[in-house]
């Protein structure tokens, strides 16, 4: 394969990467590391690198839109933030101090069992949003023009202090184990906050870029980016995620949803399977 | 703040599309765009100096296995920038891709001062103070 044929197929991979990653809230990790390392036998080193890189293109070439058109809650995103980047930081700590073939499995445990919460929660539409104080004072509460439903849905946050927690936790697992930590930020937002799965996923694809950026700046350093690898995933994951960014406005909830679970048990696998070997 | 306007101002949860929202995405956009048109540029730059890229199978194998040197410095990419090298150009707006969350952060500070409010102040700070941490940290280990 010459140079030229590798970062056009890889071009085009990485759009479905950025496109998918723009729906779910992740950052495409879960396409641009296995096609990497099995289609192009790609050392894991770099491929985690161009992954980081991915997640930021995502984040932020989807943001643009998300934001403009408030389907990001930029207040939850913003507080949340100080969970998650908390947490990373305290996951690379003690990442060295921890066995984490267990994590792997555990964590692979515990997010398989949240897809099937969340699948669970599809079918209790209407309930109502437990009062939250601090939601309140915080004036975390929104709303978002649903194109599908073609009206505006207004929506109550609840359970922050959870959430904040739960956000710490994801954190923390990002950093331990290197895996992209949107996968449990939208399952904490939707199940733990009650924040409808748009918003959900747009908000955490709006704050996986900036844990992102924290530790690209340690693999930029370290030697980890190559930039013929990471310029075509870069390029075709914002081509991606744009398209996705105007895709999901109009696509149905529950569709969303299913989608979203369907990636998250793929990725549960993964785990599980990366503790086991 | 009067007791009065912060209750008011708890009511209404749906305001339309502040200024807020359009600093950040222009921003986003921006830096997305300009970051993008440096990589394609560098990209360009590498086909452009080395034409045997487009057939040669042995050059791929060097450009994406370990061991080859890369631009991972600033000294590296300011220097190679100046020599018009492409893997350097492809650096620079890589680092411009990833510097723009945190400016995102940073600005988004000054944002909720003029809004004066305070809380989200401290909260945001706080989130940068932590990226900050995080990337002198990674520089020492």
């Amino acid at each position: 394969m010459s140079p030229l044929e590798f970062a056009l197929t890889l071009l085009g991979i990485s759009v479905g990467a950025g496109f998918l990653g723009s729906l779910v809230g992740l950052g495409g990790g879960v396409v641009v590391v296995p096609a990497l390392t099995l289609l192009y036998g790609i050392d894991i080193r770099y491929a985690i690198g161009a992954s980081i890189v991915s997640v930021i293109a995502t984040s932020s070439g989807a943001a643009a839109a998300y934001v403009k058109e408030r389907l990001t809650n930029l207040r939850v995103a913003m507080l949340l933030e100080l969970g998650t980047t908390t947490g990373a930081v305290s996951g690379a700590f003690i990442a060295g101090i921890i066995h984490s073939r267990w994590l792997f499995i555990i964590f692979g445990l515990a997010l398989a069992y949240s897809g099937v919460a969340m699948l669970r929660r599809s079918q209790r539409r209407g309930e109502a949003v437990p009062p939250d104080r601090w939601a309140d004072r915080l004036r975390l509460h929104g709303s978002y023009f649903d194109e599908a439903r073609g009206r505006e849905v207004a929506y109550r946050v609840t359970h922050t202090r959870l959430g904040l927690c739960l956000m710490y936790v994801a954190g923390l697992i990002s950093g331990l184990l290197g895996i992209g930590s949107g996968v449990f930020k939208v399952p904490a937002m939707d199940l733990g906050m009650r924040i409808p799965i748009k918003v959900s996923s747009a908000t955490s694809n709006f704050m996986i870029g900036v844990t992102a950026a924290a530790s690209a700046g340690v693999y930029f350093v370290r030697g980890d980016i190559d930039p013929f690898i990471a310029a075509p995933v870069a390029t075709g994951v914002v081509i991606g995620a744009l398209a996705g960014s105007r895709v999901l406005p109009r696509t149905d909830s529950r569709l969303l949803r299913l989608v979203f679970v369907l990636v998250l048990l793929v990725i549960s696998v993964q785990m599980v399977w990366k503790g086991i070997r | 703040m009067s007791a009065l306007e912060e209750k008011t101002k708890t009511k209404t949860i749906d305001k339309p599309v502040g200024h807020f929202e359009l600093v950040i995405s222009e921003l986003l956009r921006l830096g997305v765009t300009l970051s993008l048109a440096t990589i394609l540029v560098g990209l360009g730059l590498m086909f452009a100096h080395h034409p045997d890229y487009l057939r040669s199978s042995a050059d791929l194998a060097r450009l994406t296995t370990p061991g080859a040197a890369l631009p991972h410095s600033l000294h590296d990419v300011t220097e190679g920038v100046r020599a018009w090298r492409g893997q350097a150009v492809v650096a620079l707006g890589l680092t411009m891709l990833i510097l723009t969350p945190i400016l995102r952060v940073a600005v988004s500070i000054i944002a909720f001062a003029i809004e004066r409010d305070r809380v989200f102040v401290a909260v945001t700070s706080a989130v940068l103070a932590v990226l900050l941490l995080s990337f002198m940290l990674g520089k020492v280990g």
